[in-house]
């Protein structure tokens, strides 16, 4: 099985930022987030943690823009991400907790089909970035047939594929054996050495080697 | 950077006709209740020639419309259930790009059949073929401005469980004016007197759903993602 080792494309520019400041959401009655608020820079992982139903994905989906908050803003590189949509989604790959394929679409046309709408992209490089998430054998199985843990593979495969310099995930670790959850830590070292950015929403420990900014919701 | 809107499009038309092929019961369920709603109707009444050919415009029409509605509830619900819409919203195209394709795929797969299928009913309602390409005209304009009204109705309806009820009660009053006008172009053309003035009207509501309906469907969309 060929892994992850060599470093990902990710723009050095080191410029990039992601910050959002006193977001606020409302869920009918509920306070979900209450003024959360962050920076993160290049190079840089924030994982957001807190126990089940404290608004840690209700946070994810303000970031990446699927969610309107009442109150506060999210900015890229210093400009409000309303105001940049288009330019902000190229900038960013995003993995749900689920693992988003269609099922009937085989491991390779799911990448095709979604990473072919952010850049243009060869099928021949897709098969190899999925060969680096461990699932090369099954790009040609329809998504039905794969394990949970491979699915979350080919979402990885799609993530590295984006090659976006923003990487946001929603627990990214579900469903991986311990080679899985390894390869996705090297993964994410990689992304961060070569200059990207991460948020990452986890409610266990990441088992990253290096200094991890934290921030802990419904405290 | 992201790829143009045209090969966007492009790219998710291909994405849409594939899945649609994949499941061909998803394709044939709507042809084969248009088939069957509409050959049940010379079984039910007396097969005269003279009472079908009165009423065949109409129950084309109203047979075209609901099959229509039975693919439209899948528009948009299934990529929302597996979480592809969302992958889709934040591809850096714009969420009309993804409806445009996405409702021309429903056409070509709904709409385009049904128009290649309705000789075969028009037999059995004694439409005489002289009639056919009046019919299949209005047909073809009809489903592509259902098949918009639909996206609209589906973009609506697409975070609800049960959206299929609330879907017909959207959609099927804004296609009344489909119903009049498709059903009257063709019972003229039965009787041998020009269709020109209810295919303009079906051309211009065509048209208008065109232009209109992608922003439409597409806020509502925006709406639903929320």
């Amino acid at each position: 099985m060929q892994e992850a080792t060599d470093p990902i494309d990710a723009p050095r520019a080191s410029s990039l930022d992601l910050s959002a400041d006193k977001i606020h959401v409302w869920r009918g009655d509920r306070h979900v987030l209450r003024g959360a608020g962050f920076a993160v820079k290049a190079g840089e992982l924030l994982h957001v943690a807190g126990p089940n139903g404290t608004g840690k994905t209700t946070l994810l989906r303000v970031v990446c823009g699927l969610l309107r908050p009442e109150q506060g803003a999210v900015s890229w590189c210093g400009r409000p991400i309303d105001a940049i949509r288009a330019e902000y989604q190229a900038a960013m790959a995003y993995a749900s907790h689920e693992a988003a394929l269609k099922s009937d679409l085989s491991a390779l046309e799911n990448l095709r089909y979604s990473v072919g709408l952010k850049r243009r992209v060869g099928d021949h490089e897709l098969r190899d970035t999925l060969g680096r998430t461990g699932v090369a054998a099954c790009a040609d199985l329809p998504a039905r047939v794969l394990s949970a843990g491979q699915r979350r593979r080919v979402a990885m495969a799609r993530v590295l594929a984006m090659r976006a310099p923003l990487w946001l995930l929603d627990e990214p670790f579900t469903n991986l054996d311990s080679k899985g959850t390894a390869l996705m830590c090297r993964m994410l070292e990689a992304h961060l050495d070569g200059g990207g950015l991460a948020l990452v929403v986890a409610h266990h420990a990441l088992a990253l080697a290096r200094p991890i900014r934290r921030l802990e919701l419904g405290e | 950077m992201s790829i143009g809107a045209f090969p966007a499009m492009r790219l998710i038309l291909r994405r849409e006709l594939r899945l649609y092929f994949r499941r061909p019961d998803q394709l044939l369920q709507p042809l084969v209740f248009f088939l069957i709603v509409t050959t049940l109707f010379p079984l039910a009444l007396s097969p005269r020639l003279s009472l079908l050919r009165d009423m065949a415009p109409g129950v084309l029409w109203v047979a075209a419309l609901l099959s229509s509605l039975l693919s439209l509830e899948t528009l948009f619900k299934a990529d929302a259930e597996d979480g592809t819409l969302e992958q889709l919203a934040l591809s850096g195209q714009s969420l009309g790009v993804i409806v445009i394709a996405k409702t021309l795929a429903h056409w070509l797969v709904s709409g385009v059949a049904l128009v290649a299928m309705s000789p075969l009913v028009a037999t059995a309602l004694a439409i005489p073929t002289d009639a056919f390409p009046v019919m299949f005209a209005s047909l073809a304009l009809g489903t592509l401005t259902l098949s918009w009204l639909g996206a609209i109705g589906a973009g609506l309806t697409v975070g609800l469980r049960r959206g299929s009820v609330l879907l017909s009660l959207i959609v099927l009053p804004l296609a009344m004016p489909l119903l009049i006008f498709g059903a009257s172009a063709t019972d003229r053309a039965i009787g041998g007197e020009s269709p020109a003035g209810a295919l303009y009207f079906l051309g211009a509501l065509c048209v208008f759903t065109t232009s209109l309906a992608p922003v439409a469907a597409a806020a509502a969309l925006r709406i639903t993602l929320e």
